[in-house]
């Protein structure tokens, strides 16, 4: 079973490297671009096909390791 | 003082930290892997070397936050044995929930290397009785994610409650936006837990203890714990 935990940060949280990705992205002339924050995606294989208990397997890897969660909200989703 | 110097996949300060506290205490710490679940019998104080662990993977210091050794240093902390984090040792204290708050990428982006000068901002700590509140010392930094960051409650209580030991400043010691090189809040380089026997730190106070390096401005961290040990005993 497929999965992905997508790690972004929290709002308010000063993000200097999506800033500069703006600004590149604006030097580049590609119109139409507000702001940038940069997060993370973690494509996971599930061993087990259970779906309820995959989601709490990720949510715990999520508070364990994957995520800081004093800067850093989490997202999981079980894709099947 | 016999001190116990952590070693992670990565690090690469731990030499330098071991010869600052031999050079300082005239004892031998140990080196400690960071599979090993305890610490060496009757340690003193746990130091966590900067370096880049596990390759500053995911998040600095995240991995080497959740290894082994690292229950034992709460344990440890818990019972009330001072541990100083340095550099990638901060971020691992952090990422270990043992200090507050997080060490985020520098504000301009870059690695920055050179010596910035820090106020010790009070002298009754064991890691500052060594200096005097208000003095200024030099040593360098080393570091690409060291814009120290928590939210605002976080802040308060460690202004409040006096936690805030180094800050970066200008050679005479102001404080201000050109002196704080990384961005961090409050220009912060160091802090305490609430017991007061945690203290991590960016800047790196063992490349300054002895004299062929030009400057011994750090010698006064190690020597103020080994003085703080010797009364505690």
């Amino acid at each position: 079973m497929k999965a992905r935990v997508t790690v972004t940060l929290k709002t308010g949280i000063l993000d200097p490297q999506g800033k500069a990705i703006e600004g590149a992205l604006k030097s580049l002339g590609v119109d139409g671009i507000a702001s940038v924050r940069q997060g993370k995606v973690f494509d996971i294989e599930l061993a087990g096909a259970d779906k309820a208990k995959a989601e709490a397997v990720l949510k715990a890897a999520a508070d364990k390791l994957l995520a800081n969660t004093v800067i850093e909200n989490y997202r999981v989703e079980v894709l099947g | 003082m016999k001190s116990a110097v952590l070693v992670f996949p990565g690090i690469n300060r731990e030499r330098d930290m071991a010869r600052a506290l031999r050079l300082v205490s005239g004892r031998e710490p140990a080196m400690v892997w960071h599979a090993e679940t305890s610490l060496p019998e009757g340690t003193d104080l746990v130091v966590v070397p900067g370096g880049f662990s596990y390759g500053d993977y995911l998040r600095c210091g995240a991995i080497a936050a959740r290894s082994p050794v690292m229950d034992a240093v709460r344990a440890f902390a818990s019972r009330g044995g001072l541990v100083l984090g340095v550099c990638n040792g901060f971020q691992i204290l952090c990422e270990s929930g043992l200090l507050p708050g997080i060490l985020m990428r520098n504000a301009r982006l870059k690695f920055i290397c050179h010596d910035v000068h820090l106020r010790v901002e009070r002298s009754d700590t064991p890691f500052t009785r060594g200096y005097n509140a208000g003095q200024v010392i030099r040593v360098p930094v080393a570091h690409g994610e060291g814009n120290y960051a928590a939210d605002e409650e976080t802040i308060r209580r460690l202004e409040g409650e006096g936690r805030v030991l180094y800050r970066y400043c200008s050679p005479s010691g102001e404080i201000g936006d050109t002196h704080n090189i990384n961005g961090a809040a409050q220009s912060i380089a160091g802090i305490i837990n609430e017991r007061g026997n945690v203290l991590g730190m960016m800047p790196h106070p063992e490349n300054h203890v002895e004299g062929i390096m030009g400057c011994t401005d750090g010698r006064g961290l190690f020597a103020g714990l080994v003085a703080h040990l010797e009364r505690a005993a």
